[in-house]
């Protein structure tokens, strides 16, 4: 499956959608990537008069990037004509430094298991300087997709 | 390794997973993982992994299936550990 196949499958859109570029994928994990546009619309309120990319945001851009897309890439290999749907079950993550508006960044995922349809990754996300931003373990059940 | 120990095993292999503390303290045989400690279906996967890693055996997905209850895993540990593959 090509990166440009797996970036048609996802299930979502803006103003939800948290990958811009799929830079790699392969079986054991994928690289992508996300810029922030500063008018996206959260930074009204988080925070008032200092917009800062919200934690649950930054979560949800790593578990696109990292799972989502990774577990469409591997459900894909054996169900080619099937669509996976990708549950989110577990979240675990460090934040070491804030990501403001405009900003681009780098997802970087690692497979830890994919075993009984639960997708277990290793995921960090890093700014332009190449700073790790935050970092964690992220896990889904893939599964088929639900309804068309 | 007889039963009771096995359950022992089991318990400290579910605890971190499991939801229903009362169902967890009087864990035995009849006890299931899903309705009565509350396991939902993606721990259930690390319970089975943990199982695997324990145990030193490969649970295959038929095996999976089956492995919902104390009873139901202490057979497939003990089937996999005599090295029968019961269909």
């Amino acid at each position: 499956m090509t990166t440009q196949e797996i970036l048609d499958k996802l299930p979502y859109s803006k103003p939800f959608l948290f990958v811009d570029e799929l830079l790699q994928i392969n079986e054991n994990g994928s690289v992508g990537t996300f810029t922030y546009d500063k008018d996206l619309d959260f930074y009204k309120g988080h925070f008032k008069d200092s917009p800062v990319t919200p934690g649950v945001i930054m979560t949800e851009t790593m578990a696109q990037i990292g799972l989502v897309c990774m577990g469409i890439y591997l459900y894909g290999d054996s169900n080619a004509e099937m669509k996976a749907h990708v549950m989110l079950t577990s979240v675990a993550v460090d934040f070491m430094k804030p990501v403001f508006p405009g900003e681009k960044v780098t997802v970087t995922a690692e497979k830890v298991y994919f075993r009984f349809k639960k997708l277990n990754c290793n995921v960090v996300m890093k700014n332009e300087a190449g700073e790790t931003v935050c970092k964690g373990n992220i896990s889904g059940m893939v599964t088929a997709k639900l309804h068309e | 390794m007889d039963k009771k120990e096995l359950i022992t095993e089991l318990k400290t292999i579910v605890t971190p997973y499991a939801q229903d503390p009362e169902a967890l303290d009087n864990i035995g045989e009849d006890t299931d993982f899903i309705k009565d400690l509350k396991i939902n279906s993606a721990n259930l996967v690390d319970v089975v992994l943990d199982v695997e890693e324990k145990f030193g055996i490969e649970i295959d997905n038929d095996s999976m299936a089956k492995m919902l209850s104390v009873k139901a895993a202490i057979e497939i540990i003990e089937d996999k550990l005599a090295g029968v593959d019961r269909k």
